[in-house]
C-alpha cells in the first residue's frame, strides 16, 4: 500500500498516455491477429468524418486525450482511497471495461452520428456496423479482448501512478 | 481429348468484374465462380470454378431456362446480362463499385462490395438466388449471423462478409447459404450487394437509390478513364476492352500488375500445367509500360514503375521471376489437394515455384522499362540510379550463366538465347541511359562485355543450318520469344537473320493462324499437350508490321482479335483446334500484346514503327 496525499496531474497524465498506448497496442494486435474488429480510434474517429484515413488519425488522437483523461480519474479513485496497488487499478479496470461494453457499446447507435441502429438498416448517414451487446458483432472474443486490455490499463496505473513523474 | 464436363463452363463463357485490388469472374449463368478478397491472391471466397461442388458460387438468375446475352455497358467494366425466358426478359447488372478518389472522402465505404443490380424489363421473371461462400480456398463453411434489416453476417478471422438482398434471403444449410426466390413484373428492380470489411467495425453497403448512384457513379468513372485512352484506330474497340480490363488487373495500392486474377486455371486439360497467375512478372515490365504510355495513361505508367523498382529493390541485384502485388517476395507454392481442379484438372495450386528461378531476360526487360520511364519522364531518382547500375553490373557478372529462361520451364537451366539478348539489351540501355546522362555507368566495360554477348549469341544462338536463332545455344529448336528481337531493338525486323527466323516461326510454330511459344515436343518438364499462346500471335503481328508487310499485320491481327471471347477478353492459351480458352483467364500480358500490337500497325502505317526505342542497332 502506497500514502497518497494529493492527485499529481503530472503522473496521471504521464502513465495514462503510457497505460492508453498499451491498451491500443493490445488492441490493434487483437485486430490484427484476427481476434476481434473493435478499434476504438476508427469508432470515436468516424464521429467526426467519412475519411476513413482522417478517421483513424483523429480517433487516434481522441483516443489518447480520452485515455488520458480516465486516468485523471483512476488517480483520484487511488487519492480518495489515499493508496494504490496494481490489483486495486486491475479493479478499477474491470468496472471501466465492463461499463464500456454492457453500458456504452449497445447505447452507442445513439450516441454516433454515423452508426446504424440494429433496430433498422443502414442509411446514406449511417452505415457503421452497431457493436451490439458486449460488442459480440465485432467478433465473439471481442468482450474478453476489450476487458483484457482495460484490466492491463488499470493495472499499469496502478504500478506506475504511484511512482510520480512528469511534474505539472 | 476429354469430354467437356457439364459442371463446369468453358472459360471464354466468364467475364471479369473488379474494383483494381481484386476481381470477380462472373458466368453466362449469372454465378460468380471466383472472387478472392480483400486482394487478388488472397484465398477465395467462391471458387466453384475449380471445384464445383465444394467452391461455392453466388447465383442470381431467373428460375427456368433462358438465352442469355451479354455486354459490358459501353466502355466501362459493368457488366450486363440478358436473360430471355419463355416468360419475360431480365437483366442482371454487375460491378465492383469504385469511383474517383474524392467519393472516397465524402462518404463511408465498405472495403470490398459486389453490386449486383436484378430488374425485370419485360413480362414476368422469377428470379432466383444462391449465396454459398465458402471461405479459405473452400476450407471453411461460413456461418451467417441473421441480422434483420441491416443483412447477414459472417465474422472469420478477424474479417466480416456481409450480404444485404432486396430479394428475401433465407439461411439454409446450416446457416452457411442463402437462398430466395421473387417473382418481379416488368418495371421491377432489385439490388444485392456482397461487402467485405477487416480490422474494425464494418461499413454496411447501401441498397435503393443509393446503389443506383453507386452504379452510376462506377460508370462513369469507367467511362472516364476510358475516355483518356489516346489511341485512335481502326483496332479502338479492342484496344480499349484491353486497356479496361489491364486496368481490373492493376493492384491500385502499389501499382502492381498482376498476369492474371486467377489460379490453376489449366494450359492442358486433365494436364498438370496449372500455376498461380495472381502475381506480378518482371517479363512484362518493359511491354506493359510502353501499353500504359502509349495509351495515355502516365498515372498508371509511373505508378507501375514505382512498383517495379520498389520490389526489385528487396532483392537487387538480383531479380526473381515475380513478385506479390506489395513486392513481397517469398510465394511458396503448396498444392489445394481438397479441390479437384477446373474440369478435373488437378492440382489445384497457390503460390508459384517458378519465383526464384534464375531468368537473365529479367535484367533486359526491367532496364528497358526504366529507359522506357526515362523517355516519358525525363528524370531518374538517385536510389534508381543506384539499382540500375547494380543491375548492370549483375549481368556482367552472371550472363554467362545457363538460366531457366523466359517460359520458366521447369526442365533445368539452359544458355537461352533471348536470355542471352536481354543482356546485351540491358546493357546497351544502360549505356545509352549513361550517353542521356541520367547515370554513371563503366561504359568501356559495358559495351565490352555487350559485344561479347552479341558475339556470343550470333556464334551460338544463330543455327545456319536451319538459318534461325534458336531457343538455346547450339540448338535447333524455335521459340516465339525470339520474335521480340526486334522490339527491343536487339536486331532491325529486316535484317536477314531475322526475316528467316521469322519464317522459320511460322512454319514450325503456327496452327490455325495461331503460334505455339515452342514445339509441343519440347522438354518443358511436363508430358501434356499445352495450347496456342495468344501472346506470340500478337507479336508476330507486330513483325510483320515492322517488316513493312501492313495488309498481312492487319489481316493477321484481325484473326488474332477473333479469337476473343464475346467481351474482347483473352485467356494465356487458344486451343488452335476449337478456339476455346486454355489457362488463367483473363491474362494481362495477353492484352498488353493486343494493344502493342494495334499501336505498332497504327504507327507503321505512319511510318513510325521501329522498336521500343528510338536508335535500333542496324545489325
Amino acid at each position: 500500500m502506497t500514502s497518497l496525499i494529493t492527485l499529481k496531474f503530472g503522473p496521471a497524465l504521464l502513465w495514462g498516455l503510457f497505460a492508453t498506448g498499451i491498451l491500443t497496442l493490445l488492441m490493434a494486435t487483437s485486430q490484427g491477429l484476427g481476434w476481434s474488429r473493435i478499434s476504438f480510434p476508427y469508432m470515436i474517429g468516424s464521429m467526426f468524418t467519412s475519411h476513413r484515413g482522417r478517421a483513424m488519425g483523429v480517433g487516434f488522437a481522441v483516443h489518447l486525450a480520452v485515455g488520458m483523461s480516465f486516468a485523471v480519474l483512476y488517480a483520484l479513485v487511488f487519492e480518495s482511497w489515499q493508496w494504490a496497488t496494481w490489483w486495486l487499478g486491475g479493479l478499477l479496470g474491470v468496472f471501466h471495461g465492463l461499463f464500456l461494453l454492457v453500458v456504452l457499446m449497445p447505447a452507442l447507435p445513439d450516441l454516433h452520428p454515423r452508426m446504424a441502429s440494429k433496430h433498422h438498416g443502414p442509411t446514406p448517414t449511417r452505415q457503421l456496423e452497431p457493436p451490439g451487446f458486449l460488442a459480440l458483432n465485432y467478433g465473439h472474443s471481442t468482450p474478453v479482448l476489450t476487458l483484457a486490455a482495460h484490466v492491463v490499463y488499470g493495472i499499469l496505473l496502478g504500478l506506475f501512478y504511484p511512482l510520480g513523474g512528469a511534474v505539472l | 481429348m476429354r469430354r467437356p464436363d457439364a459442371r463446369y463452363a468453358p472459360i471464354e463463357n466468364y467475364a471479369l468484374i473488379g474494383d483494381c485490388a481484386s476481381a470477380a469472374l462472373v458466368g453466362k449463368d449469372g454465378a460468380i465462380d471466383w472472387l478472392c478478397w480483400p486482394r487478388f491472391d488472397s484465398p477465395s471466397v467462391f471458387a466453384a470454378l475449380l471445384d464445383a461442388e465444394r467452391g461455392g458460387s453466388f447465383q442470381v438468375r431467373p428460375a427456368g431456362d433462358a438465352t442469355v446475352d451479354r455486354r459490358y455497358v459501353g466502355e466501362t467494366n459493368v457488366l450486363e446480362t440478358t436473360f430471355t425466358t419463355e416468360t419475360g426478359v431480365l437483366r442482371l447488372t454487375d460491378l465492383m463499385p469504385v469511383g474517383p478518389p474524392e467519393a472516397y472522402r465524402r462518404e463511408l465505404w465498405p472495403t470490398r462490395e459486389i453490386l449486383r443490380r436484378v430488374e425485370c424489363v419485360e413480362g414476368t421473371v422469377t428470379v432466383r438466388v444462391v449465396c454459398e461462400p465458402r471461405l479459405d480456398y473452400a476450407q471453411i463453411d461460413p456461418v451467417f449471423d441473421d441480422r434483420g434489416a441491416q443483412g447477414f453476417f459472417c465474422n472469420h478471422d478477424g474479417a466480416v462478409l456481409m450480404v444485404r438482398s432486396e430479394v428475401p434471403l433465407r439461411l439454409a444449410s446450416g446457416q452457411s447459404v442463402l437462398r430466395g426466390e421473387q417473382t418481379l413484373q416488368a418495371g421491377d428492380r432489385r439490388f444485392l450487394s456482397l461487402a467485405y470489411d477487416e480490422d474494425a467495425p464494418a461499413v454496411l453497403p447501401l441498397l435503393g437509390d443509393h446503389a443506383e448512384r453507386k452504379l452510376a457513379r462506377t460508370r462513369n468513372y469507367w467511362r472516364d478513364w476510358a475516355a483518356q485512352c489516346e489511341y485512335e484506330g481502326p483496332y479502338r474497340d479492342a484496344v480499349v476492352r484491353s486497356a479496361l480490363t489491364l486496368k481490373l488487373m492493376t493492384f491500385a495500392p502499389s501499382g502492381a500488375v498482376v498476369a492474371a486474377p486467377t489460379t490453376s486455371l489449366p494450359e492442358a486439360i486433365g494436364g498438370e500445367r496449372n500455376w498461380d497467375y495472381r502475381y506480378c512478372w518482371l517479363r512484362d515490365a518493359a511491354l506493359t509500360l510502353r501499353a500504359l504510355y502509349e495509351l495515355g495513361y502516365e498515372e498508371e505508367g509511373r505508378a507501375f514503375f514505382s512498383w517495379l523498382l520498389h520490389a526489385t529493390r528487396l532483392t537487387a541485384p538480383d531479380l526473381q521471376v515475380m513478385y506479390d502485388v506489395h513486392g513481397n517476395t517469398n510465394l511458396t507454392e503448396r498444392t489445394l489437394s481438397h479441390l479437384e481442379g477446373y474440369r478435373q484438372s488437378p492440382p489445384v495450386r497457390v503460390g508459384n515455384g517458378a519465383y526464384d528461378q534464375l531468368q537473365l531476360d529479367t535484367y533486359g526487360e526491367l532496364v528497358s522499362a526504366a529507359y522506357e520511364f526515362v523517355q516519358r519522364e525525363h528524370t531518374l531518382d538517385d536510389w534508381h540510379r543506384r539499382l540500375l547500375v547494380s543491375l548492370g553490373n549483375e549481368v556482367c557478372a552472371r550472363w554467362e550463366e545457363p538460366d531457366e529462361g523466359i517460359w520458366e520451364v521447369r526442365s533445368g537451366r539452359h544458355h537461352h538465347t533471348f536470355s542471352k539478348a536481354m543482356c546485351w539489351v540491358a546493357l546497351e540501355r544502360l549505356v545509352a541511359l549513361h550517353e542521356e546522362g541520367y547515370l554513371t555507368v563503366p561504359v568501356e566495360r559495358y559495351r565490352a562485355e555487350a559485344d561479347d554477348i552479341r558475339t556470343a549469341v550470333e556464334t551460338h544462338g544463330y543455327n545456319e543450318d536451319i538459318e534461325s536463332y534458336v531457343a538455346t545455344f547450339g540448338g535447333d529448336r524455335l521459340d516465339a520469344s525470339l520474335l521480340l528481337l526486334p522490339t527491343y531493338g536487339y536486331k532491325e525486323a529486316t535484317r536477314p537473320r531475322m526475316t528467316s527466323t521469322f519464317a522459320r516461326i511460322h512454319e514450325e510454330l503456327g496452327q490455325n493462324g495461331l503460334l505455339h511459344r515452342y514445339p509441343p515436343d519440347t522438354d518443358d518438364g511436363f508430358t501434356s499437350e499445352e495450347g496456342a499462346f495468344g501472346l506470340c500471335s500478337f507479336w508476330d503481328e507486330e513483325m510483320f508490321a515492322r517488316l513493312g508487310r501492313l495488309d498481312e499485320a492487319r489481316e493477321k491481327l484481325g484473326e488474332t482479335i477473333g479469337y476473343a471471347n464475346d467481351l474482347g477478353l483473352f485467356a494465356e492459351e487458344i486451343d488452335p483446334d476449337t478456339g476455346a480458352f486454355l489457362g488463367n483467364f483473363p491474362q494481362a500480358f495477353t492484352h498488353v500484346g493486343l494493344i502493342n500490337a494495334a499501336i505498332t500497325i497504327t504507327k507503321a502505317e505512319r511510318e513510325e514503327a521501329t522498336t521500343l526505342y528510338e536508335h535500333p542497332t542496324p545489325q
